[in-house]
Protein backbone atom coordinates (compact mmCIF):
# COMPACT_ATOMS: atom_id res chain seq x y z
CA UNK A 1 0.00 0.00 0.00
CA UNK A 2 1.07 3.76 -0.29
CA UNK A 3 1.60 6.10 2.66
CA UNK A 4 0.99 9.73 2.79
CA UNK A 5 3.00 11.86 4.87
CA UNK A 6 1.82 15.50 5.45
CA UNK A 7 4.83 17.57 6.37
CA UNK A 8 4.67 21.26 7.34
CA UNK A 9 7.37 23.74 6.95
CA UNK A 10 7.54 25.37 10.49
CA UNK A 11 9.94 27.70 12.58
CA UNK A 12 12.27 25.59 13.40
CA UNK A 13 11.86 24.58 17.47
CA UNK A 14 14.95 25.94 18.77
CA UNK A 15 14.20 29.00 17.45
CA UNK A 16 13.03 32.16 19.99
CA UNK A 17 10.51 33.40 18.19
CA UNK A 18 9.62 37.34 17.94
CA UNK A 19 6.42 39.03 17.60
CA UNK A 20 6.30 41.79 14.36
CA UNK A 21 6.47 45.38 15.75
CA UNK A 22 3.20 45.77 13.86
CA UNK A 23 1.39 43.03 15.53
CA UNK A 24 0.19 41.28 12.14
CA UNK A 25 2.08 37.56 13.33
CA UNK A 26 5.57 36.25 14.18
CA UNK A 27 8.78 36.90 12.01
CA UNK A 28 9.08 34.30 10.01
CA UNK A 29 11.57 36.32 7.48
CA UNK A 30 15.38 35.17 8.02
CA UNK A 31 14.84 32.56 10.43
CA UNK A 32 15.69 28.57 10.31
CA UNK A 33 12.78 26.68 9.23
CA UNK A 34 12.76 23.30 9.30
CA UNK A 35 10.46 20.06 9.22
CA UNK A 36 7.67 19.80 11.80
CA UNK A 37 9.54 17.42 14.68
CA UNK A 38 5.91 15.55 14.87
CA UNK A 39 5.84 15.13 10.71
CA UNK A 40 10.02 14.28 11.25
CA UNK A 41 8.52 11.33 13.47
CA UNK A 42 5.30 10.20 10.94
CA UNK A 43 8.07 9.81 7.52
CA UNK A 44 10.28 7.77 9.98
CA UNK A 45 7.30 5.51 10.47
CA UNK A 46 6.49 5.65 7.06
CA UNK A 47 10.10 4.64 5.98
CA UNK A 48 10.38 2.30 8.50
CA UNK A 49 6.99 0.61 7.33
CA UNK A 50 8.36 0.16 3.66
CA UNK A 51 11.49 -1.03 4.94
CA UNK A 52 9.65 -3.70 6.79
CA UNK A 53 7.45 -4.41 3.77
CA UNK A 54 4.11 -3.39 4.90
CA UNK A 55 4.07 -0.28 2.15
CA UNK A 56 5.35 -0.51 -1.44
CA UNK A 57 5.34 3.55 -1.61
CA UNK A 58 6.27 7.08 0.49
CA UNK A 59 4.44 10.07 -0.58
CA UNK A 60 5.29 13.43 1.20
CA UNK A 61 2.95 16.24 0.46
CA UNK A 62 3.76 20.15 1.99
CA UNK A 63 1.26 23.11 1.35
CA UNK A 64 3.17 26.53 1.93
CA UNK A 65 5.70 28.68 0.01
CA UNK A 66 7.42 27.37 -3.01
CA UNK A 67 10.31 26.93 -0.30
CA UNK A 68 8.32 24.30 1.03
CA UNK A 69 10.13 22.16 -1.17
CA UNK A 70 13.31 21.69 1.16
CA UNK A 71 10.71 20.58 3.97
CA UNK A 72 10.21 17.83 0.86
CA UNK A 73 13.29 17.21 0.37
CA UNK A 74 14.29 16.73 3.35
CA UNK A 75 11.26 13.51 3.55
CA UNK A 76 12.68 12.35 0.56
CA UNK A 77 16.39 12.25 1.96
CA UNK A 78 14.59 10.29 5.02
CA UNK A 79 13.60 7.76 2.67
CA UNK A 80 10.17 9.17 1.12
CA UNK A 81 9.77 8.22 -2.72
CA UNK A 82 8.11 11.49 -4.09
CA UNK A 83 6.64 14.19 -3.27
CA UNK A 84 3.72 16.95 -4.10
CA UNK A 85 3.87 20.74 -3.37
CA UNK A 86 0.66 22.39 -3.13
CA UNK A 87 2.14 26.10 -3.44
CA UNK A 88 -0.09 28.93 -1.60
CA UNK A 89 1.80 31.62 -0.22
CA UNK A 90 0.23 33.07 2.52
CA UNK A 91 -1.61 31.89 5.86
CA UNK A 92 -4.07 28.43 5.07
CA UNK A 93 -6.11 27.25 7.80
CA UNK A 94 -6.58 23.55 9.04
CA UNK A 95 -9.92 23.02 7.31
CA UNK A 96 -8.72 24.11 3.45
CA UNK A 97 -4.95 21.77 4.11
CA UNK A 98 -7.50 18.88 5.27
CA UNK A 99 -9.73 19.80 1.67
CA UNK A 100 -6.47 19.41 -0.07
CA UNK A 101 -5.38 16.76 1.33
CA UNK A 102 -8.03 15.03 0.53
CA UNK A 103 -8.66 15.60 -2.77
CA UNK A 104 -4.85 14.30 -2.86
CA UNK A 105 -5.66 11.28 -0.88
CA UNK A 106 -8.53 10.07 -3.48
CA UNK A 107 -6.32 10.93 -6.52
CA UNK A 108 -3.62 8.55 -5.02
CA UNK A 109 -5.61 5.92 -2.98
CA UNK A 110 -2.96 5.81 0.20
CA UNK A 111 -3.70 2.78 2.28
CA UNK A 112 -3.12 5.02 5.31
CA UNK A 113 -1.91 8.90 5.83
CA UNK A 114 0.47 9.37 8.81
CA UNK A 115 -0.08 13.62 9.79
CA UNK A 116 1.85 14.90 13.16
CA UNK A 117 -0.14 15.60 15.98
CA UNK A 118 0.05 18.71 16.13
CA UNK A 119 2.30 21.90 14.03
CA UNK A 120 4.83 23.76 16.80
CA UNK A 121 3.81 27.29 14.75
CA UNK A 122 0.08 27.46 15.18
CA UNK A 123 -0.35 24.38 17.61
CA UNK A 124 -3.64 24.05 16.20
CA UNK A 125 -3.97 19.86 16.41
CA UNK A 126 -6.82 19.54 13.97
CA UNK A 127 -5.58 18.66 10.65
CA UNK A 128 -5.31 14.97 10.88
CA UNK A 129 -8.98 14.64 12.42
CA UNK A 130 -10.34 17.14 9.86
CA UNK A 131 -9.27 15.33 7.34
CA UNK A 132 -10.32 11.51 8.86
CA UNK A 133 -13.75 13.29 9.21
CA UNK A 134 -13.78 14.45 5.07
CA UNK A 135 -12.35 11.43 4.24
CA UNK A 136 -15.05 9.43 6.16
CA UNK A 137 -12.24 7.24 7.71
CA UNK A 138 -11.09 5.83 10.89
CA UNK A 139 -8.57 7.98 13.08
CA UNK A 140 -5.83 7.11 15.90
CA UNK A 141 -4.83 10.44 17.32
CA UNK A 142 -1.57 11.21 19.21
CA UNK A 143 -0.50 7.51 18.34
CA UNK A 144 2.97 6.25 20.16
CA UNK A 145 3.18 2.61 18.46
CA UNK A 146 1.26 1.47 15.48
CA UNK A 147 1.32 -1.76 14.24
CA UNK A 148 -0.35 -2.86 11.01
CA UNK A 149 -2.40 -5.66 10.15
CA UNK A 150 -4.56 -7.43 8.22
CA UNK A 151 -7.16 -4.67 7.23
CA UNK A 152 -6.26 -2.81 10.09
CA UNK A 153 -4.22 -1.31 11.99
CA UNK A 154 -3.62 -1.56 16.19
CA UNK A 155 -2.37 2.48 17.94
CA UNK A 156 -1.77 2.88 21.67
CA UNK A 157 -2.29 6.47 22.23
CA UNK A 158 -1.17 9.08 24.65
CA UNK A 159 -3.71 10.12 26.09
CA UNK A 160 -4.37 12.49 29.34
CA UNK A 161 -5.07 9.66 31.84
CA UNK A 162 -2.24 7.16 30.47
CA UNK A 163 -2.17 5.14 27.35
CA UNK A 164 -5.32 3.45 25.35
CA UNK A 165 -5.48 1.06 22.60
CA UNK A 166 -7.48 0.88 19.81
CA UNK A 167 -8.08 -0.43 16.88
CA UNK A 168 -8.95 0.79 13.47
CA UNK A 169 -9.89 -0.11 10.30
CA UNK A 170 -7.44 0.87 7.36
CA UNK A 171 -7.55 3.05 5.37
CA UNK A 172 -6.63 5.47 8.22
CA UNK A 173 -5.91 8.96 9.10
CA UNK A 174 -3.13 8.92 12.09
CA UNK A 175 -1.51 11.85 13.64
CA UNK A 176 1.38 10.90 15.33
CA UNK A 177 2.93 11.73 18.69
CA UNK A 178 6.93 12.01 20.14
CA UNK A 179 7.13 8.50 21.36
CA UNK A 180 6.75 6.67 18.51
CA UNK A 181 10.05 6.73 17.07
CA UNK A 182 13.49 8.39 16.70
CA UNK A 183 13.57 9.90 13.65
CA UNK A 184 17.10 9.10 11.51
CA UNK A 185 19.43 11.86 10.07
CA UNK A 186 19.46 11.50 6.10
CA UNK A 187 22.72 9.81 5.06
CA UNK A 188 24.86 12.36 2.67
CA UNK A 189 24.49 10.04 -0.54
CA UNK A 190 21.12 10.01 0.61
CA UNK A 191 20.09 13.41 0.44
CA UNK A 192 22.08 13.51 -3.13
CA UNK A 193 19.58 10.96 -4.48
CA UNK A 194 17.02 12.88 -2.82
CA UNK A 195 17.71 15.85 -5.14
CA UNK A 196 16.59 13.64 -8.29
CA UNK A 197 13.60 12.47 -6.54
CA UNK A 198 10.40 13.78 -8.26
CA UNK A 199 7.77 16.78 -6.37
CA UNK A 200 4.81 17.48 -8.28
CA UNK A 201 4.07 21.19 -8.54
CA UNK A 202 0.04 22.08 -8.14
CA UNK A 203 -2.12 24.74 -6.33
CA UNK A 204 -5.14 24.99 -4.65
CA UNK A 205 -7.24 25.77 -7.74
CA UNK A 206 -6.63 22.64 -9.35
CA UNK A 207 -8.32 20.83 -6.43
CA UNK A 208 -10.62 23.39 -6.68
CA UNK A 209 -10.37 24.21 -3.03
CA UNK A 210 -10.55 27.17 -1.31
CA UNK A 211 -7.77 28.25 0.64
CA UNK A 212 -9.14 31.62 2.38
CA UNK A 213 -8.47 31.60 5.58
CA UNK A 214 -11.89 31.16 7.78
CA UNK A 215 -10.83 32.75 10.85
CA UNK A 216 -8.89 36.14 11.31
CA UNK A 217 -6.29 37.27 12.68
CA UNK A 218 -6.76 40.64 14.78
CA UNK A 219 -3.65 40.87 16.28
CA UNK A 220 -0.73 38.83 17.40
CA UNK A 221 1.38 40.26 21.07
CA UNK A 222 3.78 38.89 23.09
CA UNK A 223 2.40 37.44 26.60
CA UNK A 224 2.88 39.44 29.44
CA UNK A 225 7.08 38.83 30.78
CA UNK A 226 7.32 37.06 33.66
CA UNK A 227 10.17 39.48 36.18
CA UNK A 228 13.01 37.07 37.12
CA UNK A 229 12.57 36.78 40.74
CA UNK A 230 15.15 35.98 43.23
CA UNK A 231 18.06 33.27 44.01
CA UNK A 232 17.99 31.82 47.87
CA UNK A 233 20.25 30.84 49.42
CA UNK A 234 19.34 27.49 50.69
CA UNK A 235 16.59 25.31 51.34
CA UNK A 236 15.64 26.69 54.93
CA UNK A 237 15.16 30.29 53.06
CA UNK A 238 13.06 28.99 50.20
CA UNK A 239 11.03 27.84 52.50
CA UNK A 240 10.75 30.55 54.53
CA UNK A 241 9.84 32.76 51.21
CA UNK A 242 7.38 30.54 49.99
CA UNK A 243 5.75 30.36 53.55
CA UNK A 244 5.57 34.40 54.43
CA UNK A 245 6.37 36.21 51.57
CA UNK A 246 4.57 34.10 48.83
CA UNK A 247 2.66 32.49 50.91
CA UNK A 248 1.88 29.27 49.10
CA UNK A 249 2.49 26.73 51.57
CA UNK A 250 1.13 26.66 54.93
CA UNK B 1 -28.34 33.08 22.09
CA UNK B 2 -27.27 29.89 23.72
CA UNK B 3 -24.13 28.18 23.48
CA UNK B 4 -23.37 24.00 23.60
CA UNK B 5 -20.45 22.58 26.18
CA UNK B 6 -19.56 19.08 25.16
CA UNK B 7 -19.22 17.32 28.50
CA UNK B 8 -16.15 15.15 29.21
CA UNK B 9 -17.64 12.23 31.71
CA UNK B 10 -17.18 8.80 33.05
CA UNK B 11 -20.81 7.64 32.55
CA UNK B 12 -21.28 8.22 36.29
CA UNK B 13 -19.36 11.77 37.22
CA UNK B 14 -18.69 14.83 35.25
CA UNK B 15 -14.80 15.28 34.78
CA UNK B 16 -13.88 18.79 36.15
CA UNK B 17 -12.42 20.05 33.17
CA UNK B 18 -15.93 20.16 31.85
CA UNK B 19 -16.52 23.02 34.91
CA UNK B 20 -13.87 25.08 33.20
CA UNK B 21 -15.25 24.76 29.91
CA UNK B 22 -18.71 26.02 31.17
CA UNK B 23 -16.52 28.84 32.41
CA UNK B 24 -15.10 29.97 29.25
CA UNK B 25 -18.77 29.22 28.01
CA UNK B 26 -20.09 31.60 30.44
CA UNK B 27 -17.73 34.88 29.18
CA UNK B 28 -19.10 34.22 25.83
CA UNK B 29 -23.18 35.09 27.34
CA UNK B 30 -26.15 33.57 26.59
CA UNK B 31 -27.91 30.28 27.69
CA UNK B 32 -25.71 27.32 28.30
CA UNK B 33 -27.01 23.68 27.53
CA UNK B 34 -24.90 20.73 28.08
CA UNK B 35 -24.41 17.42 26.06
CA UNK B 36 -23.71 14.39 27.60
CA UNK B 37 -23.20 11.96 25.02
CA UNK B 38 -22.16 8.48 26.44
CA UNK B 39 -23.42 4.90 26.98
CA UNK B 40 -25.06 4.39 30.48
CA UNK B 41 -24.58 8.21 31.29
CA UNK B 42 -27.51 8.82 33.21
CA UNK B 43 -26.12 9.55 36.63
CA UNK B 44 -23.19 12.26 34.75
CA UNK B 45 -26.14 13.59 33.02
CA UNK B 46 -27.97 13.82 36.13
CA UNK B 47 -24.51 15.49 37.73
CA UNK B 48 -24.31 17.73 35.24
CA UNK B 49 -28.01 19.47 35.41
CA UNK B 50 -26.82 20.27 39.09
CA UNK B 51 -23.75 22.41 37.67
CA UNK B 52 -24.41 25.92 38.58
CA UNK B 53 -25.45 27.76 35.41
CA UNK B 54 -26.56 25.21 32.90
CA UNK B 55 -30.27 25.58 32.30
CA UNK B 56 -29.92 22.44 29.94
CA UNK B 57 -28.89 18.91 29.73
CA UNK B 58 -29.05 17.29 26.24
CA UNK B 59 -28.59 13.54 27.03
CA UNK B 60 -27.49 11.04 24.39
CA UNK B 61 -27.59 7.65 25.96
CA UNK B 62 -26.57 4.79 23.49
CA UNK B 63 -24.34 1.53 23.04
CA UNK B 64 -22.42 3.61 20.28
CA UNK B 65 -20.57 5.85 22.46
CA UNK B 66 -19.23 3.87 24.71
CA UNK B 67 -15.14 4.40 25.15
CA UNK B 68 -16.04 7.55 23.24
CA UNK B 69 -14.73 6.86 20.03
CA UNK B 70 -14.60 10.22 17.77
CA UNK B 71 -15.91 8.29 14.70
CA UNK B 72 -19.40 7.87 16.80
CA UNK B 73 -19.50 10.81 19.56
CA UNK B 74 -18.61 13.40 16.36
CA UNK B 75 -21.62 12.55 14.45
CA UNK B 76 -23.99 13.15 17.43
CA UNK B 77 -22.41 16.30 18.50
CA UNK B 78 -23.11 17.52 15.09
CA UNK B 79 -26.61 16.43 15.22
CA UNK B 80 -27.18 18.67 18.63
CA UNK B 81 -25.25 21.60 16.87
CA UNK B 82 -27.94 23.13 15.21
CA UNK B 83 -29.01 26.55 16.38
CA UNK B 84 -25.97 26.95 18.89
CA UNK B 85 -23.53 30.40 18.79
CA UNK B 86 -20.68 28.51 19.83
CA UNK B 87 -19.70 24.87 20.74
CA UNK B 88 -17.04 24.55 23.24
CA UNK B 89 -15.18 21.25 24.54
CA UNK B 90 -12.19 21.27 26.81
CA UNK B 91 -8.62 21.20 25.01
CA UNK B 92 -7.53 17.77 26.42
CA UNK B 93 -6.66 14.48 24.41
CA UNK B 94 -11.11 14.18 24.62
CA UNK B 95 -11.94 17.15 22.74
CA UNK B 96 -9.18 17.44 20.55
CA UNK B 97 -9.80 13.87 19.66
CA UNK B 98 -13.22 14.27 18.68
CA UNK B 99 -13.81 18.39 17.90
CA UNK B 100 -11.76 18.65 14.63
CA UNK B 101 -13.78 15.78 13.40
CA UNK B 102 -17.00 17.40 13.95
CA UNK B 103 -15.90 21.03 12.53
CA UNK B 104 -15.07 19.49 9.41
CA UNK B 105 -18.30 17.41 9.72
CA UNK B 106 -20.03 20.96 9.66
CA UNK B 107 -17.60 22.78 7.10
CA UNK B 108 -16.32 24.92 10.07
CA UNK B 109 -12.25 26.26 10.78
CA UNK B 110 -12.22 24.90 14.64
CA UNK B 111 -10.14 27.68 17.14
CA UNK B 112 -7.59 25.78 19.16
CA UNK B 113 -7.30 26.54 23.22
CA UNK B 114 -8.99 29.28 23.60
CA UNK B 115 -7.44 31.31 26.48
CA UNK B 116 -10.04 33.92 26.74
CA UNK B 117 -13.51 34.93 25.25
CA UNK B 118 -13.49 38.59 24.30
CA UNK B 119 -17.09 38.59 23.08
CA UNK B 120 -18.09 39.10 19.18
CA UNK B 121 -16.56 36.21 17.60
CA UNK B 122 -13.47 36.92 19.29
CA UNK B 123 -11.30 35.04 21.18
CA UNK B 124 -7.98 34.67 22.17
CA UNK B 125 -5.24 31.42 21.69
CA UNK B 126 -1.74 31.09 22.39
CA UNK B 127 0.55 30.04 19.45
CA UNK B 128 4.09 29.30 19.36
CA UNK B 129 4.29 27.52 22.45
CA UNK B 130 2.67 30.45 24.04
CA UNK B 131 5.68 32.75 22.95
CA UNK B 132 2.80 34.81 21.11
CA UNK B 133 -1.13 35.25 22.05
CA UNK B 134 -2.83 35.72 18.79
CA UNK B 135 -6.40 37.48 18.98
CA UNK B 136 -8.50 35.70 16.41
CA UNK B 137 -11.84 36.36 14.83
CA UNK B 138 -14.08 34.01 13.29
CA UNK B 139 -16.93 34.25 10.17
CA UNK B 140 -18.39 31.13 10.93
CA UNK B 141 -22.26 30.28 11.49
CA UNK B 142 -21.18 28.02 14.61
CA UNK B 143 -18.47 28.64 16.41
CA UNK B 144 -16.30 25.92 17.49
CA UNK B 145 -14.07 26.21 20.57
CA UNK B 146 -11.56 23.97 22.81
CA UNK B 147 -10.67 25.92 25.52
CA UNK B 148 -7.63 25.91 27.79
CA UNK B 149 -8.61 24.62 30.81
CA UNK B 150 -5.92 26.74 33.17
CA UNK B 151 -7.04 29.69 32.07
CA UNK B 152 -10.95 29.99 33.55
CA UNK B 153 -11.56 29.21 36.94
CA UNK B 154 -13.60 26.20 37.04
CA UNK B 155 -18.19 27.16 37.77
CA UNK B 156 -19.25 25.50 40.93
CA UNK B 157 -20.57 21.69 40.13
CA UNK B 158 -23.51 22.29 42.42
CA UNK B 159 -26.48 25.13 43.02
CA UNK B 160 -28.00 24.26 39.25
CA UNK B 161 -31.19 22.44 38.19
CA UNK B 162 -31.71 21.87 34.88
CA UNK B 163 -34.09 19.81 32.73
CA UNK B 164 -32.39 17.09 31.29
CA UNK B 165 -34.05 15.96 27.22
CA UNK B 166 -32.87 12.75 25.86
CA UNK B 167 -31.80 12.56 22.11
CA UNK B 168 -31.57 9.42 20.29
CA UNK B 169 -28.52 8.01 18.88
CA UNK B 170 -26.87 7.89 15.77
CA UNK B 171 -26.18 4.22 14.90
CA UNK B 172 -23.13 2.26 15.36
CA UNK B 173 -19.76 2.57 13.61
CA UNK B 174 -17.66 -0.04 12.50
CA UNK B 175 -14.48 1.64 11.79
CA UNK B 176 -12.63 1.87 15.06
CA UNK B 177 -13.06 -0.25 17.89
CA UNK B 178 -11.48 -0.19 21.84
CA UNK B 179 -9.15 -2.67 23.11
CA UNK B 180 -7.86 -1.14 26.55
CA UNK B 181 -6.18 1.14 28.34
CA UNK B 182 -3.35 1.89 31.02
CA UNK B 183 -4.24 4.01 32.99
CA UNK B 184 -2.31 4.47 36.40
CA UNK B 185 -3.90 6.13 39.21
CA UNK B 186 -2.91 7.42 41.89
CA UNK B 187 -3.83 9.47 45.24
CA UNK B 188 -2.15 12.63 44.48
CA UNK B 189 -4.06 15.18 43.12
CA UNK B 190 -4.80 15.55 39.38
CA UNK B 191 -1.59 17.46 37.66
CA UNK B 192 -4.01 20.28 35.72
CA UNK B 193 -5.93 20.62 38.96
CA UNK B 194 -3.73 20.84 41.41
CA UNK B 195 -2.87 23.94 43.40
CA UNK B 196 0.92 22.54 43.94
CA UNK B 197 3.17 20.71 40.91
CA UNK B 198 6.97 19.47 41.90
CA UNK B 199 8.28 18.16 38.72
CA UNK B 200 11.78 16.69 37.67
CA UNK B 201 13.61 16.56 34.73
CA UNK B 202 16.63 14.41 33.54
CA UNK B 203 18.59 15.71 36.36
CA UNK B 204 16.62 13.10 37.88
CA UNK B 205 19.02 10.60 36.74
CA UNK B 206 15.85 7.33 37.21
CA UNK B 207 12.86 6.41 37.99
CA UNK B 208 13.30 5.50 41.72
CA UNK B 209 14.40 9.21 42.92
CA UNK B 210 11.83 10.37 41.33
CA UNK B 211 10.65 8.74 44.92
CA UNK B 212 12.24 11.76 46.70
CA UNK B 213 9.70 14.24 44.79
CA UNK B 214 6.65 12.05 45.70
CA UNK B 215 7.99 12.37 48.80
CA UNK B 216 7.74 16.21 48.81
CA UNK B 217 4.55 15.96 46.88
CA UNK B 218 2.88 14.07 49.63
CA UNK B 219 3.77 16.75 52.82
CA UNK B 220 2.41 19.66 50.04
CA UNK B 221 -0.50 17.89 48.72
CA UNK B 222 1.37 18.28 45.47
CA UNK B 223 1.13 16.66 41.96
CA UNK B 224 3.92 15.31 40.53
CA UNK B 225 4.90 16.05 36.78
CA UNK B 226 8.26 15.88 34.73
CA UNK B 227 9.93 16.63 31.43
CA UNK B 228 10.12 15.40 28.37
CA UNK B 229 13.43 14.05 28.90
CA UNK B 230 12.49 12.29 32.03
CA UNK B 231 9.30 10.68 30.52
CA UNK B 232 11.50 9.66 27.25
CA UNK B 233 14.35 8.61 29.24
CA UNK B 234 11.00 6.17 30.80
CA UNK B 235 11.73 7.20 34.32
CA UNK B 236 8.01 8.46 34.96
CA UNK B 237 5.08 7.49 32.89
CA UNK B 238 4.08 9.43 29.67
CA UNK B 239 1.09 11.43 31.40
CA UNK B 240 3.54 13.41 33.93
CA UNK B 241 4.58 15.45 30.85
CA UNK B 242 4.18 19.05 31.26
CA UNK B 243 4.57 20.94 28.18
CA UNK B 244 3.78 22.43 24.74
CA UNK B 245 3.09 18.90 23.84
CA UNK B 246 2.20 17.50 27.38
CA UNK B 247 -0.01 19.09 29.84
CA UNK B 248 -0.56 22.65 30.20
CA UNK B 249 -0.47 23.34 34.83
CA UNK B 250 -0.85 26.79 36.07
CA UNK B 251 -0.63 25.74 39.76
CA UNK B 252 -0.44 28.22 42.71
CA UNK B 253 2.93 26.79 43.19
CA UNK B 254 5.25 25.08 40.59
CA UNK B 255 8.66 23.33 41.52
CA UNK B 256 11.13 22.66 38.74
CA UNK B 257 13.55 20.25 40.14
CA UNK B 258 16.69 19.59 37.50
CA UNK B 259 14.42 20.77 34.16
CA UNK B 260 16.79 23.09 32.27
CA UNK B 261 14.09 25.07 31.15
CA UNK B 262 13.18 24.74 27.43
CA UNK B 263 10.62 26.56 25.30
CA UNK B 264 8.50 23.91 24.87
CA UNK B 265 8.89 22.69 29.02
CA UNK B 266 7.86 26.10 30.21
CA UNK B 267 5.06 26.32 27.28
CA UNK B 268 3.04 24.13 30.00
CA UNK B 269 3.66 26.13 32.70
CA UNK B 270 4.97 29.28 32.68
CA UNK B 271 1.03 30.42 33.42
CA UNK B 272 2.22 28.99 37.21
CA UNK B 273 1.76 31.61 39.92
CA UNK B 274 4.89 31.29 41.84
CA UNK B 275 7.77 28.96 39.99
CA UNK B 276 10.69 27.76 42.13
CA UNK B 277 13.24 26.17 40.53
CA UNK B 278 16.24 24.10 41.55
CA UNK B 279 19.15 23.30 39.36
CA UNK B 280 23.12 22.73 39.86
CA UNK B 281 23.41 25.30 37.13
CA UNK B 282 23.22 29.34 37.47
CA UNK B 283 22.76 29.72 34.02
CA UNK B 284 19.67 26.91 33.46
CA UNK B 285 17.17 28.90 31.72
CA UNK B 286 14.71 27.95 34.06
CA UNK B 287 16.01 30.52 36.60
CA UNK B 288 14.57 33.56 33.90
CA UNK B 289 11.23 32.70 35.17
CA UNK B 290 11.71 31.29 38.80
CA UNK B 291 10.36 33.47 41.50
CA UNK B 292 12.86 31.68 43.49
CA UNK B 293 15.60 29.62 42.38
CA UNK B 294 17.78 27.79 44.38
CA UNK B 295 21.47 26.51 42.44
CA UNK B 296 22.25 23.35 44.41
CA UNK B 297 22.60 19.58 43.93
CA UNK B 298 18.74 18.71 44.04
CA UNK B 299 20.16 14.85 45.49
CA UNK B 300 21.07 17.49 48.86
CA UNK B 301 18.03 19.92 47.82
CA UNK B 302 15.11 17.96 47.22
CA UNK B 303 15.88 15.44 50.74
CA UNK B 304 16.41 18.80 52.73
CA UNK B 305 13.23 20.23 51.61
CA UNK B 306 11.43 17.51 52.36
CA UNK B 307 12.73 17.57 55.82
CA UNK B 308 12.16 21.67 56.11
CA UNK B 309 8.90 21.27 55.85
CA UNK B 310 8.20 18.76 58.69
C1 LIG C 1 -1.24 35.13 13.02
C2 LIG C 1 -0.91 33.95 12.16
C3 LIG C 1 -0.34 34.17 10.92
C4 LIG C 1 0.00 33.09 10.11
N1 LIG C 1 0.57 33.35 8.91
C5 LIG C 1 0.91 32.33 8.12
C6 LIG C 1 1.54 32.54 6.87
O1 LIG C 1 1.76 33.69 6.46
N2 LIG C 1 1.87 31.45 6.13
C7 LIG C 1 1.64 30.18 6.56
O2 LIG C 1 1.98 29.23 5.86
N3 LIG C 1 1.04 29.93 7.74
C8 LIG C 1 0.69 30.98 8.55
N4 LIG C 1 0.11 30.73 9.76
C9 LIG C 1 -0.07 29.34 10.22
C10 LIG C 1 -1.35 28.74 9.70
O3 LIG C 1 -2.49 29.37 10.18
C11 LIG C 1 -1.35 27.31 10.20
O4 LIG C 1 -0.45 26.64 9.40
C12 LIG C 1 -2.66 26.61 10.05
O5 LIG C 1 -3.55 27.21 10.93
C13 LIG C 1 -2.54 25.12 10.31
O6 LIG C 1 -2.45 24.87 11.68
P1 LIG C 1 -1.42 23.82 12.20
O7 LIG C 1 -0.34 23.74 11.25
O8 LIG C 1 -1.16 24.14 13.62
O9 LIG C 1 -2.27 22.46 12.06
P2 LIG C 1 -2.16 21.12 12.83
O10 LIG C 1 -3.51 20.56 12.72
O11 LIG C 1 -1.57 21.34 14.20
O12 LIG C 1 -1.14 20.26 11.98
C14 LIG C 1 -1.06 18.87 12.21
C15 LIG C 1 -0.41 18.14 11.09
O13 LIG C 1 -1.10 18.37 9.85
C16 LIG C 1 -0.20 18.37 8.77
N5 LIG C 1 -0.16 19.69 8.16
C17 LIG C 1 -0.67 20.86 8.66
N6 LIG C 1 -0.43 21.87 7.81
C18 LIG C 1 0.22 21.34 6.75
C19 LIG C 1 0.74 21.88 5.55
N7 LIG C 1 0.63 23.17 5.27
N8 LIG C 1 1.34 21.05 4.69
C20 LIG C 1 1.46 19.74 4.96
N9 LIG C 1 0.99 19.16 6.07
C21 LIG C 1 0.39 19.95 6.97
C22 LIG C 1 1.14 18.00 9.35
O14 LIG C 1 1.28 16.61 9.31
C23 LIG C 1 1.02 18.50 10.78
O15 LIG C 1 1.89 17.88 11.70
C24 LIG C 1 -0.25 31.77 10.56
C25 LIG C 1 -0.85 31.56 11.78
C26 LIG C 1 -1.19 32.63 12.58
C27 LIG C 1 -1.84 32.38 13.90
C1 LIG D 1 8.42 19.23 19.15
C2 LIG D 1 8.95 19.20 20.54
C3 LIG D 1 8.05 19.18 21.59
C4 LIG D 1 8.51 19.14 22.91
N1 LIG D 1 7.59 19.12 23.91
C5 LIG D 1 8.03 19.12 25.19
C6 LIG D 1 7.10 19.12 26.28
O1 LIG D 1 5.87 19.09 26.10
N2 LIG D 1 7.61 19.15 27.55
C7 LIG D 1 8.95 19.17 27.81
O2 LIG D 1 9.34 19.19 28.99
N3 LIG D 1 9.84 19.15 26.81
C8 LIG D 1 9.40 19.12 25.51
N4 LIG D 1 10.33 19.06 24.51
C9 LIG D 1 11.74 18.83 24.85
C10 LIG D 1 12.50 20.06 25.28
O3 LIG D 1 12.99 20.71 24.13
C11 LIG D 1 13.68 19.68 26.20
O4 LIG D 1 14.50 18.76 25.51
C12 LIG D 1 13.29 19.05 27.52
O5 LIG D 1 12.30 19.84 28.16
C13 LIG D 1 14.49 18.94 28.41
O6 LIG D 1 14.17 18.28 29.61
P1 LIG D 1 15.02 18.54 30.92
O7 LIG D 1 14.98 19.96 31.28
O8 LIG D 1 14.55 17.56 31.94
O9 LIG D 1 16.47 18.04 30.50
P2 LIG D 1 17.80 18.87 30.26
O10 LIG D 1 17.61 19.96 29.32
O11 LIG D 1 18.85 17.85 29.98
O12 LIG D 1 18.06 19.54 31.67
C14 LIG D 1 18.43 18.83 32.82
C15 LIG D 1 18.76 19.87 33.88
O13 LIG D 1 19.01 19.21 35.11
C16 LIG D 1 20.07 19.87 35.77
N5 LIG D 1 20.71 18.91 36.66
C17 LIG D 1 21.35 17.76 36.31
N6 LIG D 1 21.76 17.13 37.43
C18 LIG D 1 21.39 17.89 38.49
C19 LIG D 1 21.56 17.76 39.89
N7 LIG D 1 22.17 16.70 40.43
N8 LIG D 1 21.05 18.72 40.68
C20 LIG D 1 20.42 19.80 40.15
N9 LIG D 1 20.24 19.97 38.83
C21 LIG D 1 20.72 19.01 38.01
C22 LIG D 1 20.97 20.34 34.66
O14 LIG D 1 21.75 21.47 35.10
C23 LIG D 1 19.98 20.71 33.57
O15 LIG D 1 19.63 22.08 33.63
C24 LIG D 1 9.89 19.11 23.18
C25 LIG D 1 10.80 19.15 22.13
C26 LIG D 1 10.33 19.19 20.82
C27 LIG D 1 11.32 19.22 19.72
Amino acid sequence: MKVLVPVKRVVDYNVKIRVKADQTGVETANVKMSMNPFDEIAVEQAVRMKEAGQADEVIAVSIGPQQSQETIRTALAMGADRGILVQHDGEIQPLAVAKLLKAIVDAEGPGIVLCGKQAIDDDANQTAQMLSALLGWSQATFVSKLEIGDGEATATREVDGGLETIKVKLPAVCSVDLRLNEPRYASLPNIMKAKKKPIDMKTPADFGVDPTPRLTTVKVVEPPPRQAGVKVADVAELVSKLRNEAKVIS
Amino acid sequence: MSNLVIAEHDGAEIKPHTLNTIAAAQAAGGDIHVAVIGSGCQAAADAAAKIAGVSKVLMVDSAEYENQMAEAVAPAIVKLADGYSTIFAPANTFGKNVMPRVAALMDIQQLSEVSAVLGEKTYERPIYAGNAIATVKSSEPTDIVTVRMTSFEPVAAEGGSASIETVSGTGAQDLSSFVGQSVVSSDRPELTSAKIVISGGRGMQNGENFGMLEKVADKLGAAVGASRAAVDAGFVPNDYQVGQTGKVVAPDLYIAVGISGAIQHLAGMKDSKVIVAINKDDEAPIFQVADYGLVADLFDAVPALEKELG
